[in-house]
């Protein structure tokens, strides 16, 4: 039990050294005994390629070589890089294995672990310079970053409220509650000037004063872990990497606006998330930081999760709150907003879960340390999951301000097969795309605002020459035609005329005076739906046609998808006299509609392939099978 | 969304009847029990007939339209059975742009069956999810818990025939 702040302070000194062991930068201190700690990944992306198997392997045969003193194996949220997962970091060098497999796990206990000697040929290949091993943190997917939220996953264990603790974690808690008043916490959050991280960008210091400034009695944190925005998977990664930061946050929330209750509405998807957060929940519980007399005041909070259905419309504040009542997920008229009206009536607040990630960080370095970051309006750092066409597809924390050429490029990689840049879709389905044009935009709220975009969540998905802008908004479309709750008019009915005119267009039945009815109807759509949702759903439409008009022009004039997506609009051709007549594609094809033609090119053995218009289904099957002479193509 | 009633008759067990109503007794008195129940409902019996429904409407005294509008609104509930293996592919924006549509197409084309159904010997269901976050694998699909990542079409039928007896 910690019953006051110095019980605290006795438990991160004894666990601090370990931390520090694992940080970037650090100095490289043993912890007495323990010589190695081994990071694995245990996020969902390296979970699904079997991490937990591999520290399981890795332990057992690290205790078969007798050196389990010696070595701490440590099961950690994610590192951000999912694209070399699953990831094993190895301190105190920092040594950083890419991809591996359990058949490799054998080969780094005995070489590494038990010998100090790294096995170069499973590091990632960025790490090794020549005879130089370099540190994940000399990598330029985390040089550049600057990690709050994140600052825990990846280096601490989610499962150890004592590693959290090491981590000047719960101090941020003791200070408010036995040396801050309610307004000064608030003050506090106002003059950071965090904006909500969750979509809106709404001042969180506002809200909660809002919500504080409503008469005593019962109130209500509620946190949005509804991550629902396809792409994006911050939240999930801060649920599963340091859930102690969320739990800290929202009892720090409650302290501020006076209330004892909070919530935590989680999809139902992330069961490792849902798993790690409850077992937090559980261990302060037991430690006396949440429940009554916190701290030794008699400030109590205690807090449930309730678990998410896959309805997207839930991560609209009133909706969420909706369905925490038990009923479908549907939202409410605002105002009364939340702060005055919410859970049951009472008065609420509810920030995501990325935003109170912050808030600890805030309290303990104080509002000018997160005022120093970001641009004049958007302060801090802010979470990306970067995917899509992009090399270091992963989640990234850069200050607010970064270029997003700077994102794609350098942290990201670049664009993997050596194509082009063309856009970036920021903001899920209610976002939009930034065009190549836009590369050196800096993204704050405000410039993706202004650029028919949005912050959203911080999926940023990155397109090459390959994708066609107007499959791109019907894809969008799709999904919220089939996200809508049905409650208003204006978006049931019309996102569903919005696809189909889409889907005309890209049939190739399009004429021109349907981009105009497109804005029309978009426009209606978006000053006359209810919710968030169905005021942003015809973004993706408005973006691409704002960016992008000249491919929706040569669906509709030319008949053609540049891009070669729209299936109707173009067809598979063999260059007959690149064609060796290996006959390869022919075995491919489903349809059979590949034919041996009586044309033998010059120097050739055999006579070229061909295919039948009429009979191909335009699956792709054949691409691949030809890709040492490239003489399919789509035209 | 739309949801399809499922055509496989109901066959639960007294067991299973005896675990719900456990759940029910346990959620009741609770604020906003109702997906509660409904979730671990579908934990016992793996989807949400129209008969568990009634039953759930019955002991908690609230109207079966209350119920099934629940029910059928969060995409999470499923009032088809699954089969023995569930097949999802997952169509969240990072897989689709690297092709995770073609591969519902030969999974179509494979099994027979279009995406939301299940095989008439139960042994296979194929559903599209949304993104389980693995975009660093895309594009990728799961059958029950294991997932497969990085595909291609061609390796669709390799991954079926492994479960296919």
């Amino acid at each position: 039990m910690i019953t006051n702040k110095e019980d605290l302070i006795k438990i991160r000194d004894a666990y601090a050294g370990k931390i520090a062991f694992r940080q970037h930068g650090t100095e490289k201190v043993s912890d007495g005994k323990v010589e190695k700690h081994v990071l694995i990944c245990g996020g969902t992306g390296c979970t699904s390629s079997k991490s937990v198997q591999i520290k399981e392997k890795m332990e057992a045969l690290i205790k078969e070589a007798g050196i389990e003193e010696k070595v701490q194996v440590v099961l950690t949220g994610c590192f951000g890089l999912c694209a070399l997962g699953p990831i094993v970091i190895v301190y105190p060098e920092g040594t950083f294995y890419s991809r591996i497999e359990l058949d490799n796990v054998e080969e780094i206990v005995k070489e590494h672990l038990v010998n100090g000697n790294p096995v170069k040929k499973y590091l990632y290949s960025e790490t090794v310079k020549g005879d130089e091993i370099l540190s994940l943190n000399d990598t330029a997917f985390y040089k550049k970053q600057k990690r709050v939220a994140l600052r825990n996953c990846g280096v601490i264990d989610p499962h150890c409220i004592n590693e959290y603790i090491g981590t000047n974690g719960y101090l941020a808690l003791a200070k408010v509650v036995t040396e801050m008043t309610p307004d000064e916490v608030i003050k506090e959050i106002l003059d950071s000037g965090i904006r909500g991280r969750g979509g809106g960008g709404f001042p969180t210091g506002r809200k909660w004063q809002f919500a504080a400034a409503q008469p005593k009695g019962q109130k209500y944190v509620v946190c949005n872990g509804d991550e629902g925005d396809p792409g994006a998977f911050m939240d999930r990664s801060i649920l599963e990497g340091d859930p102690h930061a969320l739990i800290e946050a929202m009892a720090i929330a409650g302290y501020a606006i006076g209330a004892n209750e909070g919530y935590v509405y989680v999809r139902a998807e992330y069961p490792i998330a849902v798993n790690r957060l409850q077992n937090a929940i559980d261990d302060a519980r037991k430690e006396g930081l949440l429940g009554k007399n916190i701290f030794g005041t008699d400030f109590e909070f205690d807090m449930q999760i309730r678990l998410g259905a896959g309805a997207f419309v839930c991560g609209e504040e009133t909706a969420l709150l909706t369905s925490i009542e038990g009923n479908r997920g549907e939202p409410r008229p605002r105002p009364p907003f939340p702060a005055v009206k919410g859970l049951w009536g009472k008065p609420t607040i509810i920030n995501n879960v990325e935003t109170y990630a912050n808030i600890p960080q805030i309290i303990l370095k104080g509002a000018a340390w997160f005022n120093s970051m970001g641009t004049e309006k958007s302060k801090g750092t802010k979470v990306f999951a970067l995917g899509g066409k992009i090399t270091n597809t992963g989640l990234v924390e850069i200050p607010m301000g970064t270029t997003l050429r700077e994102v794609v490029e350098e942290i990201g990689g670049g664009i993997p097969n050596g194509k082009k840049f063309k856009a970036a879709q920021t903001g899920g389905p209610s976002g939009g795309c930034i065009p190549a044009s836009k590369y050196d935009v800096e993204i704050d709220y405000d410039n993706l605002i202004a650029q028919g975009s949005m912050m959203g969540s911080g999926g940023l998905i990155v397109m090459d020459e390959d994708t066609c802008m107007v499959d791109l908004a019907k894809f969008f479309l799709e999904f919220t035609v089939d996200e809508s709750c049905g409650k208003c008019a204006p978006c049931r009915i019309g996102t569903v005329r919005l696809l189909e005119i889409l889907n005309k267009i890209t049939e190739g039945n399009g004429e021109m005076e349907d981009l105009d009815k497109l804005e029309e109807l978009a426009n209606y759509i978006k000053s006359a739906s209810l919710c968030g949702l169905g005021q942003t759903a015809p973004n993706p439409v408005l973006s691409t046609l704002a960016n992008f008009r000249d491919e929706y022009i040569a669906h509709i004039v030319d008949k053609k998808c540049p891009a070669g997506v729209c299936k109707n609009l173009f067809t598979y051709k063999i260059d007959l006299d690149k064609c060796m007549g290996c006959g390869l594609c022919a075995k491919q094809c489903p349809a059979d509609a590949i034919s041996r033609t009586d044309y033998v090119a010059e120097g050739h053995k055999l006579a070229s392939m061909q295919i039948d218009a009429t009979k191909c289904v335009k699956c792709g099957a054949c691409l691949p099978s030809c890709k040492k002479f490239q003489a399919i193509y789509k035209g | 969304m739309k949801k399809k009633l499922t055509t496989v008759s109901f066959n639960g067990t007294k067991e299973q009847e005896i675990a719900l109503d456990n759940v029910i007794a346990e959620h009741k008195d609770q604020p906003g029990a109702l997906m509660a129940i409904l979730q671990k409902a579908q934990g016992i019996y793996g989807y949400l007939p129209i008969e568990v429904q009634q039953h759930v409407a019955l002991a908690m005294d609230i109207p079966l339209s209350e119920v099934y509008g629940v029910a059928s609104f969060y995409s999470q509930f499923i009032l088809n059975p699954k089969g023995d293996y569930a097949v999802s592919v997952c169509l969240g924006t990072a897989c689709y742009v690297k092709g995770a549509g073609l591969l519902m197409d030969k999974l179509e084309s494979i099994l027979g069956i279009k995406n939301g159904e299940i095989t008439a010997d139960r042994k296979f269901s194929l559903d599209a999810t949304r993104c389980i976050g693995a975009c660093g694998l895309a594009p990728v699909l799961t059958v029950n818990e294991e997932v497969y990542g990085r595909l291609t079409p061609d390796m669709i039928a390799g991954i079926i025939a492994k479960y296919k007896d």
